[in-house]
């Protein structure tokens, strides 16, 4: 028998549909498959469910989201690795508090996963962005909604997309000033895809209700413009900003100097890719590819929401309702095939695909790097040494490229500059980055040596009987 | 012009017979299908170690490239500039710890076999390596200490290799793949074929790695170089000297010797110079699947925490691994090919490619000039019958169309 199975309890072992997220599309999936009649393990990070988009006030003394019974929620647990296993997948977990001694480990077996982990925000280095008081868009909301802390007293918003929009909305909510939202494109280029326009006609009133509260709180809203630098000399003291031509080069003399104490970044998203590599899931353009009933191109394995594709919390939602069926089919289940849910996902994805087509990133932001701009936080890289690097190096591939330049080897591992560094150096060496070799990330998240040396069995159940023989 | 030489793969050992032949006159050109160092090469570590190895063939190739590295590396700076040749080569030394009772009268054997052999390799007891090594396990039994364990930095040392090929007039291509070779009139090697076309040379070098089987296989003179898999873990940066040495348990020993398929696991603890440590590494065999086993990390894990208790509460930021190239006899693959003239070899270092290639690109550049080799190649001829006896000619990859007529012209 595999030592690795002693640990399993029996109903860690294949009887459960394991969902990875507890964001719209995992919740939904969660839903789905127990009310198609199979039981189900969701696992988040979070202390409270919601994701990104839901996330809740973790001091407050209630959850928001009930899940029906047959549904096991393992909150603050991390899925730290994934592998297969005859019949499906195995994945490793630790529940506890991250950064506290003390998380329990244990490790489930499914043969239907779905994974349903999101993604984040993409920043684009400019000089000064490593100053303290320069956050991601998302970290910021994350902070407003989750724990009542605004990031600054007066705070800039830019990057490309509608998601700037909320999150200025919930910075205002935890009573912070928002200096400008800067859009780096042209959103009146949406009225040049009428079909998705249509197809995101209840998104596009939310958004709608963003804008006229932000117009209430008189937050001008700038298109074609973005943040420069960031200055200051122990945080932001100021930021200048620029006008944009429709490539992101610099309008001449159209910079201006703000007065603020933070400034949010968002330049689109990353998915969280790590499961789905391990896993051995196909990609396309960076997101996961899946058939229509969510399935990956690895069996026994599903996708659903901002993994798939960045078309919001309802295409999300929707997703993890049809990715829920189909996990409950592969434990037997014979769901009624969910209709009005795969309606709202090709609604959505023709949303979603009109946004990307909105709000693309043009290369005219790289003639703004500094020699001394630091692209990876990290390893302390910056834009000069990464170009000579590269240039006499050669080095433009995956871990060579990486181990030349050190960028993306420290703490994110290339979570916040991965994509930063294959396009760089993609225009550099004239070869395509590799954008998805700083996903491969076998250890999806960090682990304690000790942890990870411990044996599984440490922590079977009582009375959990004989250990299950797989192999 | 075309080149004398084409050299296939631009690892480590691809780079050390580029640099060499280069240097000794011949006009070389490097073709490699990825991007530079980005196979077995980027997915190792950079011990440069003699303390692993039994007196034998492997451990004059080990003795002759500790002597090669550091004097190579001195000329490359001289020639390229400092910042083009760094490679963080670090002299730091070794230590091979017991910690059973078992293991002590192994170990001591086996250090007085290397001595006799010209190695140094210096008994101490536990409490000087305590000395050596603060926060080391108390469990020590017996202890040796190996001052030449050096290390650098695999990829900054192939490319600074392959900097000093084209600084003298030779050519490095990444994003080529080579599919086979022409043969001249006289049954020679005449050029390669590539997937951008046709490439005129003398003479082909296979330097790809763990690959090399299905390269000499397309070339039409098939040898056995197998793909043996290893993974090695690596915790965030740690505090300066918190481990100073390469540190490794005297197991070690007996599983680069062995030639079981299942697991096997010995733990190499080193900080590298951005402070993180790597802790390596395993060994399987499994032909060349990529998916990570869990078992294979914990393992890892549970021996370096056992070296070193205080790692324990050290996160592990990162897992990667390759494929050691090795052949049957586990001796490395240098020299030419009788089957096809102008067809080369150098392959085969399994999990020490990166110390022994120094010497390997020196050796080969030796064998292709004529001139006295420092070493007895013999034991790396490729037609020992461990590499070319159970080489099968697969008649799918030796067709016409991957090969090429007799006598077509390259362009
Ligand atoms: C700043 C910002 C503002 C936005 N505003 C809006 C808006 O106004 N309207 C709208 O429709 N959409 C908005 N979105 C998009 C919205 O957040 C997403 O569409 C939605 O949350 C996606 O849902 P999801 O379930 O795919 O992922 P998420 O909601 O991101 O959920 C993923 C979950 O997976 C967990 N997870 C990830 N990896 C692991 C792991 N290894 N182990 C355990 N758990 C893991 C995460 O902790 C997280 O809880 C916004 C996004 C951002 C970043
Ligand atoms: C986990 C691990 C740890 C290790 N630790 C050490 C260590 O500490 N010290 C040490 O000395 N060694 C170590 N090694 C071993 C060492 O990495 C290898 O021996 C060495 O890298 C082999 O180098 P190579 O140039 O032969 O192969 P590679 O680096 O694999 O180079 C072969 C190249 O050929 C290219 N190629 C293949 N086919 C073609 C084709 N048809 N056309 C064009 N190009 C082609 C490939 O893309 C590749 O880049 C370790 C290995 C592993 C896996």
């Amino acid at each position: 028998m595999s030592r690795a199975h002693r640990g399993a309890e029996p109903r860690d072992a294949m009887s459960r549909v394991v969902v990875v997220g507890g964001g719209p599309a995992g919740m939904a999936a969660a839903r789905a498959a127990a009310k198609a009649g199979v039981d189900v393990v969701l696992i988040d990070a979070g202390a409270k469910l919601g994701g990104q988009y839901h996330r809740q006030d973790s001091r407050a003394g209630t959850e928001r989201f009930g899940l029906p019974p047959g549904v096991e929620h393992l909150a603050e647990s991390v899925v730290w690795a994934l592998e297969p296993v005859p019949g499906g997948h195995r994945v490793h977990l630790r529940t506890g508090p991250a950064d506290a001694p003390g998380r329990t480990g244990r490790s489930i077996d499914t043969p239907a996963l779905v994974l349903a982990t999101g993604a984040y925000d993409q920043v684009l280095p400019f000089p000064g962005w490593e100053l303290p008081g320069v956050y991601t868009a998302g970290a910021a909301q994350a902070l407003a909604k989750g724990q009542g802390v605004r990031v600054g007293e007066r705070v800039l918003l830019a990057g490309t997309g509608p998601f700037l929009l909320p999150v200025a909305r919930s910075l205002l909510a935890v009573g912070a000033e928002v200096a400008a939202v800067l859009e780096a494109g042209n959103p009146a280029r949406w009225l040049a895809r009428p079909a998705g326009l249509l197809a995101g006609a209840g998104k596009l009133g939310e958004l709608a209700g963003h804008t006229a509260a932000l117009a209430r709180h008189r937050v001008p809203y700038r298109t074609r413009s973005a943040v420069v630098a960031a200055h200051g000399t122990d945080r932001v003291e100021a930021v200048t900003t620029t006008r944009l031509r429709p490539d992101w080069t610099e309008v001449p003399g159209s910079r201006r100097r703000l007065d603020v104490d933070a400034v949010c970044i968002g330049y689109g998203f990353t998915p969280q890719l790590e499961l789905a590599v391990a896993a051995g899931c196909a990609l396309d353009g960076g997101f996961v590819t899946v058939d229509s009933a969510q399935q990956t191109s690895v069996p026994g394995v599903l996708a659903a929401g901002e993994l798939t594709g960045i078309g919001g919390a309802e295409l999300a939602a929707a997703e993890g309702e049809v990715a829920g069926a189909s996990a409950a089919r592969r434990l037997g289940a014979r769901p009624a095939p969910p209709v009005r849910a795969l309606r709202a996902v090709r609604r959505g994805r023709r949303f979603a695909a009109a946004l990307a087509a909105a709000h693309p990133v043009r290369a005219g932001w790289h003639g703004r790097l500094r020699e001394d701009t630091l692209i990876c936080r990290c390893e302390e890289v910056r834009y000069g040494e990464l170009r000579d690097a590269v240039r006499e190096r050669e080095a433009y591939g995956g871990r060579a490229l990486k181990l030349v330049t050190r960028a993306g080897l420290g703490l994110c591992q290339g979570r916040i500059c991965g994509r930063v560094v294959a396009e760089l150096t993609g225009e550099l060496t004239g070869e395509p980055g590799q954008s998805a070799a700083f996903a491969r990330r076998p250890i999806a998240a960090p682990i304690r040596l000790g942890e990870l040396a411990e044996s599984p069995s440490a922590h079977r159940e009582p009375g959990a009987g004989p250990p299950r023989v797989a192999e | 012009m075309s080149p004398d030489v084409v050299v296939v793969g631009a690892g480590i050992i691809g780079a050390a017979c580029a640099e060499a032949l280069s240097a000794a006159g011949l006009r070389v050109t490097v073709l490699e299908r990825g991007a530079l160092a980005s196979g077995t090469t980027a997915a190792g570590e950079g011990n440069v170690l003699v303390s692993d190895k039994a007196p034998g063939p492997e451990l004059d190739l080990a003795r002759a490239s500790r002597r090669r590295w550091p004097r190579l590396l001195a000329a490359l700076r001289e020639e390229l500039g400092p910042r083009a040749a760094e490679t963080e080569w670090d002299p730091k030394g070794g230590l091979v710890v017991a910690t059973t009772a078992e293991a002590v009268a192994p170990l001591a054997e086996f250090a007085a076999a290397q001595r006799t052999a010209g190695v140094r390799a210096d008994r101490i007891d536990p409490a000087r390596a305590r000395d050596l090594e603060p926060h080391l396990t108390r469990q020590v039994t017996a202890a040796v200490h190996y001052p030449e364990d050096a290390q650098l930095q695999p990829v900054l040392a192939a490319t600074t290799l392959l900097a000093a090929v084209r600084a003298r007039g030779g050519e490095v291509r990444a994003g080529t793949t080579v599919t086979g070779v022409v043969r001249d009139a006289g049954d020679r090697v005449g050029g390669v074929r590539t997937d951008r076309g046709s490439l005129a040379c003398g003479a082909v070098v296979n330097c790809c790695g763990p690959w090399a089987g299905s390269f000499a296989a397309a070339a039409g003179a098939p040898v056995t170089v197998l793909p043996r898999r290893g993974m090695i873990l690596v915790t965030a940066p740690l505090p300066p000297d918190t481990v100073r040495r390469k540190v490794y348990d005297a197991d070690y020993v007996g599983a680069v010797a062995s030639g079981d398929a299942e697991l096997q696991t010995s733990t190499v603890v080193e900080s590298t110079r951005a402070g993180t440590v790597l802790i390596g590494s395993s060994r399987e065999r499994v032909g060349f699947d990529g998916t990570v086993r869990v078992e294979v990390l914990r393992e890892l894990a549970r021996k370096a925490v056992a070296l070193f208790p205080v790692l324990a509460d050290v996160p592990v930021m990162r897992a990667y691994g390759g494929f050691r190239p090795y052949a049957p006899d586990h001796l490395p693959v240098i020299g030419a090919d009788p089957r096809l003239p102008g067809l080369w070899h150098a392959t085969g270092h399994e999990g020490a490619g990166i110390g022994l290639a120094a010497a390997t690109g020196r050796l080969l550049a030796d064998l292709f000039t004529g001139a006295a080799p420092e070493l007895d190649p013999a034991p790396f001829r490729p037609d020992r019958p461990a590499v070319m006896s159970q080489a099968v000619i697969s008649p799918a990859v030796i067709s016409p169309a991957v090969t090429g007529p007799d006598g077509e012209t390259a362009a």
